[in-house]
């Protein structure tokens, strides 16, 4: 019961997150939707792990995790850079100036 | 509770689905269409495809919304007004769906224990890999040792594609060395042209 209402409140603040991303004004609001869903997704594996009382695929959400993590890695990077392979010496040098 | 989750899972998938086709921003298409495949790796997890999901989550999320914003650097970043009338497009999309809705008609239900693909070899690997391989992911034991040629095979098939990437993206490095080497002036302009794509492989 308790993981069925955590569920529904998890669909909630999904749905909540999806708004932001459609409608977001600037970048930034997109990225930290899907950044925040993200998240929602492994608390969605995880709830539905133990409403089904099978929670054997926690390790897979914290796979999840790091994905996300690096994800929101290389849209930041694509921000800052304008680019997300590696960069050459000269772009880098004007960057942080070493 | 199951139903409930499916019904929320698909409308929120519907909806970001339309929400990328109304998106006229490229960025936003790229960001609509990693959540895409994130809802659709949740609807994999319902159906019990916890690998599937996180190969669907992997790929779909996280290297095609990198590849695509390496696109993005490259290219414009609003899309263009379209030429063509939509009519046509939706035409063979909705002739598609209906096809294949009409395909999955005479399939088995989900979970029919008396399904051909669960009667033919599949009580044959339940009896026999516990004693043989002793591994509890049955699907695991048919990948890696009962299939594991195909699996080889795969591995090569996977690996020859690779190599063949790194081989046609390194050949860009030699144009980078000269340009360092050569015209400082330009910097700007061969910035843009490499370093995209190669780490992501």
């Amino acid at each position: 019961m308790m993981f069925a209402a955590a569920m529904i409140l998890l669909f909630a603040a999904m749905v909540l997150v999806l708004v932001r991303l459609y409608r977001g004004p600037t970048l930034y609001d997109r990225v930290l939707a899907v950044n925040a869903f993200g998240t929602h997704t492994v608390l969605f594996i995880g709830i539905h792990g133990f409403l089904n009382d099978r929670p054997d695929f926690l390790d897979i959400a914290l796979l999840y995790a790091l994905i996300n993590f690096v994800g929101t890695i290389a849209v930041l990077k694509f921000f800052r850079y304008r680019k997300i392979g590696d960069m050459s010496p000269l772009a880098r040098r004007e960057e942080t100036g070493l | 509770m199951n139903t409930l989750i499916d019904i929320v899972v698909f409308t929120m998938l519907v909806t970001t689905a339309l929400a990328v086709v109304r998106t006229h921003s490229l960025f936003a298409t790229v960001m609509l269409s990693g959540v895409f495949s994130l809802l659709s790796a949740l609807l994999f997890v319902t159906l019990d495809a916890v690998d599937v999901a996180f190969t669907e989550a992997a790929v779909g999320a996280g290297i095609s919304t990198v590849l695509m914003l390496g696109t993005l650097a490259l290219t414009a970043r609003s899309e263009k007004p379209s030429s063509h009338s939509p009519l046509i497009p939706l035409l063979v999309v909705l002739v598609t769906g209906a096809v294949l809705v009409y395909g999955t008609l005479d399939m088995p239900a989900f979970g029919d224990a008396l399904a051909p693909a669960m009667t033919h070899v599949a009580p044959d690997y339940i009896a026999r890999s516990p004693a043989e391989i002793d591994v509890p992911n049955i699907v695991t034991a048919i990948l890696a040792s009962y299939r594991g040629f195909d699996t080889l095979g795969e591995t090569a098939v996977v690996f020859t594609a690779g190599m063949s990437v790194l081989l046609l993206i390194s050949g860009r490095r030699i144009t980078r060395a000269e340009a360092e080497k050569g015209a400082t002036g330009n910097a700007k302009g061969t910035d843009d042209a490499i370093g995209d794509g190669s780490d992501e492989t």
